[in-house]
């Protein structure tokens, strides 16, 4: 039986009248590597800073091996290493004077601190800009000194928000390859995401949350297997309107073994089906061909992991984030964040 | 290094590690890192240490010059003009800085650097506001003292050895006042901006209503009640009855509208002050930082 390492249970946070979390509960098995998919505003940040006893919930517990992070908010903080989505990092310092600190945070006698300064220096390859001013640093570099930070201490668990944010493809595969590293070696880890392909490679198992609360849970090959059904999406071009999509429907209406029809409205008017098998294509082909519709690209695939939180939530992991994107406000966020 | 470096430690953790290590300890290991970095901060940006030299030395060069030909006799006890303004400005050293002292908590408290350090298993929060006094006791002692010297090379006077104890235990008692106020407003205030306005606001009003550049039987009756009130002035008195080699603390220092007091009483009323203060901020820094 895997020891449950997190649990969470029943998550309430209000922001005056916004619901920030509504409800949220969650397990993470010791030694495993968690994702949590949502986009943007779906309360992954706000249960993050709650499981690192950074803020309190209104209602609801957090365990940590067992022990009450209410009640026990110190204990918990030496198991946890928190990597943040806002890279807070003090300009001046050095990174090794930023690392530091933070081992004396932990306190770490100095030997041991030394010790893991060296390690973690050559794993994420800081050796050439970390005794430079935080100042100076790119993105890439700020993040892995940051997950530095997060594992200096050696925790048992680890958690990070959006790690991969605004970084190139090589920092983020390095990044990739360290959390699956730490995960070989018995570390829990636990890490926020808006992106389909970072949860799909990395976590054993996955929450999907939006609004405040998990509405689906499980591994990514278990989700996918559950919905059944092959996906196509077909184009009759590439960039097509409300109109044609609407006729397309009704020529594809008669055609057998389609489940499932969907005009994906923020993908030029495609239209997103799910079929019974592979052997509707041909049928579907001469259907089109038949009502003299023209077909820029057809393409089949197995159910993966979009059409899982298509299927979720009634919509696109992206059009969620686009509805989102318009009503941040940046500023208000950082306001939220402020002790 | 070996072939596939662990990302774990490579000694095994030990099982209660909490037990064994002591809390003083702890505190003192994070306490100690904390202040480091406000030093680091200084050494890499100097430009608080030199303004907070410079401003008063400016004040003390040029107030004095332009009082240098007043008639004698004219301040209580003949005293020149000069020694009279270098207790002022020796206080308003030491109380611009510890006005300043909630600034780095501010900024930290903004662009979240406050946060790494909640998230940290720190043996208490308190640590954080521990090592913001101390590092601004320092700082307010160190810029106080370039004044005292720059003073005595103006012919301003000294105050003997005895005479500079007792000035620095009323610096020490004005600062832990004055930064306790600050770090309230640091926590109270929503930015950087605001805080800056409110010290900005604060800063030359209370040094013009109090002794520091006139005694009160200058004043007008209505501010010689401000003077007589102002914490400022219960540092002022004291220092500059040390420069004149009055260093007992039963001698009166103040003459005040509602009556006089002596040395002893002045340091009275900051420690009742000093320690009121953070009393007051108590709540509101549990509440921040918890």
């Amino acid at each position: 039986m895997p020891e449950t390492v997190i649990e969470l249970e029943e998550l309430h946070k209000r922001y005056g009248p916004v619901a920030a979390l509504d409800g949220l509960s969650l397990q993470v098995a010791k030694g495993t590597l968690y994702g949590l998919l949502g986009p943007n505003g779906a309360g992954k940040t706000t249960s993050l800073r709650i499981l690192c006893t950074l803020l309190a919930p209104d209602s609801g517990s957090v365990r940590v091996a067992g022990l009450d992070a209410l009640a026990q908010p110190r204990a918990v903080r030496e198991l946890l290493g928190y990597v943040a989505q806002e890279v807070a990092i003090d300009k001046i310092l050095s990174g090794r004077e930023l690392l530091e600190l933070q081992g004396a945070l932990y306190h770490l006698p100095a030997d041991r601190l030394q010790a893991r300064l060296a390690e973690l220096t050559d794993l994420l390859g800081m050796d050439a800009w970390i005794d430079r001013r935080c100042g100076t640093y790119s993105g890439g570099m700020r993040r892995r000194l940051d997950l530095a930070s997060g594992l200096l201490h050696d925790p048992a668990v680890l958690v990070l928000d959006e790690p991969t944010v605004g970084l190139d493809i090589e920092s983020r595969a390095t990044i990739w390859q360290v959390l699956r590293r730490l995960r070989d070696q018995g570390t829990t880890v636990l890490l926020s995401s808006h992106y389909l392909e970072e949860v799909d490679a990395l976590a054993d198992r996955l929450a999907i949350i939006e609004g405040g609360r998990v509405i689906a849970e499980g591994s990514p090959t278990s989700l996918k297997n559950a919905l059944g059904g092959d996906r196509v999406t077909l184009r009759v071009r590439e960039f097509s309107d409300e109109v044609e999509a609407a006729r397309v429907q009704q020529v594809l209406a008669a055609c057998p073994g389609i489940q499932q029809m969907v005009v994906n409205r923020a993908q030029g008017h495609s239209l997103n089906l799910v079929v019974e098998s592979e052997a509707v294509m041909e049928p579907l082909r001469r259907q089109l061909a038949a009502a003299d519709l023209p077909v820029f690209s057809i393409s089949q695939s197995r159910p993966s992991l979009d059409d899982v939180y298509l299927q979720a939530t009634g919509r696109t992991l992206m059009d969620a984030e686009l509805a989102v994107a318009g009503s941040r406000d940046p500023k208000a966020e950082r306001k939220q964040a402020m002790r | 290094m070996t072939s596939a470096p662990s990302l774990t430690a490579p000694v095994p953790r030990p099982e209660a590690p909490q037990a064994a290590r002591s809390a003083l300890a702890d505190l003192g290991q994070e306490i100690l890192a904390l202040t480091k970095r406000l030093f680091l901060q200084l050494a890499r940006r100097p430009s608080t240490l030199v303004a907070g030299v410079l401003q008063p030395l400016i004040w003390l060069v040029l107030f004095g010059a332009l009082f240098a030909k007043a008639p004698e006799g004219l301040l209580p006890d003949g005293m020149s003009y000069g020694r009279f303004l270098g207790a002022g400005v020796i206080v308003f050293t030491a109380f611009s800085a510890a006005l300043n002292a909630g600034l780095p908590v501010m900024f930290d408290r903004e662009f979240g650097f406050l946060n790494r350090l909640l998230v940290a298993p720190l043996r208490s929060r308190s640590s954080i506001v521990i090592a913001s006094v101390l590092y601004i006791t320092s700082l307010s002692l160190v810029q106080s003292l370039a004044i005292m010297a720059t003073a005595a090379l103006l012919g301003y006077g000294w105050p003997g050895a005895y005479g500079l104890l007792l000035v620095l235990i009323t610096l020490l008692l004005l600062v832990f006042a004055v930064t306790g106020l600050s770090l309230g407003l640091a926590f109270a205030l929503p930015g950087h901006i605001e805080l800056i306005a409110v010290i900005f606001v604060v800063n030359l009003p209370l040094l013009f209503a109090s002794t520091a550049l006139a005694p009160i039987s200058f004043m007008p009756a209505w501010l010689g009640w401000l003077a007589a009130l102002n914490p400022l002035t219960f540092a002022i008195e004291p220092i500059r009855a040390a420069y004149a080699g009055n260093v007992s603390l039963t001698a009166v220092v103040l003459e005040a509208p509602y009556g006089d007091l002596t040395g002893a009483q002045c340091l009275l009323v900051l420690a009742v002050l000093a320690v009121g203060l953070f009393l007051l901020i108590r709540p509101l820094l549990d509440r921040k930082l918890s």
